[in-house]
């Protein structure tokens, strides 16, 4: 029983997390925060460093939920480690953040989002910026 | 004045919109391939190397003295913002010039390296100028005993000065005397190695070899090790400079400079003893000592100009010797073969236009490089965020394409691939791979020198030392063996290190290399070769956050009491 959030540092991300707190203070479940990489980059804009990781837990901390954050970097996409999070934590409720994308963006890129929404086995609830 | 003449001509030559439009694509490819660690201006110029062959030599050499001039440039901005250094050259500059980017002065840390390397790029570039001809007279002077003796210094400096353990670098070298030698005997016709090949009697194309080793090796290297925790890059804007930077600045790029064309002359020159010869001598001559270790400007200023000068110093051999003195100048020494021009001392005679048409073009792509460098160092950087998968799959792409394209057979990818396992084998144990590229290259040099002279003097060795000049390079070459021997002894006796004694090393510094790349280790592994030094780096810099990404712990700690540990022990060791 917990709640899953898919967590990057930017507005999406930002507005996920404040929304996966307030939810997980309602239901007095513990929430996983879920950042992950790739880890095939020099330098990933969207990976929280162990400093911005420290502040990032110490607002959780102070927001009063139990909270687990969770760094993975397997290799794998993003959408694969929070529904895999989701799976292990037997979560009842995924929470991301969705960003506007044309739609030549997405064909290329593909949607991380749009994968979450999909496969995953709980409710979603996706936040807009 | 007909230096200054013949220069002018070489102006008029590369300042055509062509040759400046070469020169321009060459300092870019040469930023971007600085900016990226593990990709260096010599794997670069292998590339690129088969997709020149329609240029007009001209054309291509200026492009790629751009991309060497380029390398530079590039390695210093990753070595301040990201603490990995871009390029082994650029190992010491991380030192302080993260600690200055830390603290808030990544842009005055971009801009005294950009500066600095213009002005050591422009006064380097300006002593070769002064210094070639001179060499070129001396040079001709030469015969072969002489020349044979200058390359097996060459040969031996390169192995025994650089890098830290002999033995991996000796073997480096006979792996590269070895391929060099496969094929037809040139005085005899017998064939050599060839294994019952016959597309091998021609010998192996040393492009595909250079190809093989630098771009196959590191791709496969790179694929066997591509999880690895992103850093990350200090934000900053358009590099800019205070008066007291500048006051603080002009001297150590002097000193640098001063430094690094020497160094870079030598054979066993290279960009990394100058930059750290010029670190430690800032560090004593600064009048803010207190600085140092937390964001000194000489710290970047000195070194930054030793490297760029030393390049500039490796063209003075390579120009009128024919003698590479790192791994770029090797590939480059390949191209002239390549395109069938004799490297030697006769080259100013007879490719006048192409050596002054490439000594101006240096100095038009150091203004290009300080142009596009100092206002736009950030966007270089985002450069990093490029994942890995693509860049090598390009870089496998160009080099397949490159390696078929010499000869157009199918037999040459064969190579290709075994030579590319050879140097993910060589980086997996650590071996460098300078020497087997300087080795291949000067192999058959050296063996043509050898059997002429031993011809000349029918078969008696004593002609290998008629002349005065091998004599003293012979003995050059038994002290630069028997040197390092001395000093172990004499450390020995005291047990604290003589000649690195300098390296920053109380705790806090050599823990604040901690998280990101290991820059003292780096370092004090010796590793002098271009691409070899930073899988180091890497590797050393990969092995905890591997740790660290699950268990969410803070491994900085140990890992940074063992990289001391480490670092303790390599400097033993050499």
């Amino acid at each position: 029983m917990s709640i899953v959030v898919g967590y990057i540092p930017t507005p999406e991300g930002e507005a996920a997390l404040e929304r996966a707190i307030s939810e997980a203070a309602n239901a007095k479940a513990p929430l996983v925060v879920v950042n992950s990489t790739r880890g095939d980059v020099f330098v990933d804009q969207r990976f929280v460093q162990s400093d911005a990781a420290q502040a990032l837990d110490s607002r959780l901390a102070a927001s009063g939920v139990e909270h687990i954050l969770l760094q993975p970097m397997g290799g794998n996409d993003a959408a694969d480690e929070v529904l895999d999070a989701a799976e292990t934590h037997r979560a009842d409720l995924i929470v991301i953040g969705l960003r506007k994308r044309t739609p030549v963006g997405k064909l290329i890129m593909g949607s991380t989002a749009q994968r979450i929404l999909l496969q995953a086995e709980c409710p979603v609830l996706a936040v807009k910026a | 004045m007909e230096t200054f003449d013949l220069l002018m001509q070489g102006f008029s030559t590369a300042a055509t919109p062509i040759n400046l439009l070469y020169a321009f694509i060459g300092v870019l490819l040469g930023t971007a391939v600085g900016v990226l660690p593990g990709i260096g201006p010599a794997m670069a110029v292998a590339l690129l190397l088969p997709v020149t062959y329609s240029l007009e030599p001209t054309s291509a050499f200026i492009m790629f003295a751009g991309i060497y001039y380029g390398g530079m440039y590039g390695g210093s901005t990753t070595s301040i913002l990201l603490n990995t250094p871009g390029e082994s050259s650029t190992v010491i500059t991380a030192i302080e010039g993260h600690k200055m980017a830390k603290s808030g002065r990544a842009a005055q840390a971009l801009a005294t390296a950009a500066i600095g390397s213009f002005v050591a790029g422009t006064i380097g570039t300006a002593l070769l100028v002064a210094c070639a001809p001179v060499v070129v007279d001396f040079a001709v002077s030469l015969g072969d005993p002489s020349y044979l003796a200058i390359i097996v210094l060459a040969l031996i400096a390169v192995t025994a000065v650089l890098g830290g353990s002999k033995l991996r670098g000796f073997s480096a070298l006979g792996i590269g005397l070895a391929i060099g030698l496969v094929g037809a005997d040139p005085v005899t016709g017998q064939q050599r190695l060839i294994f019952g090949q016959p597309l091998l009697v021609d010998g192996l194309d040393i492009v595909v070899v250079a190809v093989a080793i630098f771009a196959v090796g590191e791709a496969l290297w790179i694929a066997a090790h591509l999880r690895r925790k992103p850093m990350q890059t200090i934000p900053v804007g358009r590099p800019w400079m205070g008066k007291q930077d500048w006051k603080r600045s002009w001297k150590p790029w002097l000193r640098g400079t001063a430094y690094g064309f020497p160094f870079g002359a030598l054979p066993a020159g290279g960009a990394e003893i100058p930059t750290f010869l010029s670190y430690v001598t800032e560090k004593k001559l600064s009048k803010h000592p207190e600085e140092f270790g937390h964001g000194a400007i000489e710290g970047v200023a000195g070194p930054e100009a030793a490297n760029n000068a030393s390049a500039a110093g490796t063209l003075t051999p390579l120009l009128a010797l024919g003698l590479p003195t790192n791994a770029t100048a090797a590939v480059m020494l390949a191209a002239f073969i390549q395109f069938g021009i004799q490297p030697g001392p006769l080259l100013f005679d007879s490719e006048p236009q192409l050596v002054w048409a490439l000594i101006a073009s240096l100095f038009i792509g150091n203004t290009l490089l300080l142009l596009i460098n100092l206002p736009l160092a950030p966007v270089w950087a985002k450069l990093l965020q490029l994942p890995r998968p693509y860049l090598y799959a390009g870089i496998l792409f160009f080099a397949t394409l490159g390696a078929y394209a010499v000869n157009l057979q199918a037999f040459d990818l064969v190579i290709l691939l075994l030579l590319g396992l050879l140097g993910f084998a060589m980086r997996r144990y650590g071996m460098p791979v300078l020497p087997l590229v300087i080795g291949l290259i000067l192999g058959p040099r050296a063996e043509e020198s050898l059997r002429t002279t031993l011809q000349l003097s029918a078969g008696d060795i004593s002609g290998l030392w008629s002349e005065p000049v091998a004599v003293v390079v012979y003995i050059i070459v038994a002290l630069v063996l028997l040197a390092p021997l001395a000093l172990k002894i004499i450390r020995k006796r005291r047990p604290e290190s003589v000649l690195l004694g300098n390296v920053p090393q109380t705790p806090d510094e050599t823990a604040a290399t901690d998280d990101d790349g290991g820059v003292a280790n780096g370092y004090a592994n010796g590793d002098n070769d271009s691409d070899h030094d930073k899988e180091h780096d890497k590797d050393t810099g990969s092995a905890l956050p591997e740790h660290a990404g699950s268990s969410g712990g803070d491994p900085a700690e140990p890992a940074g009491r063992h990289r001391s540990d480490k670092i303790q022990n390599e400097r033993e060791r050499s």
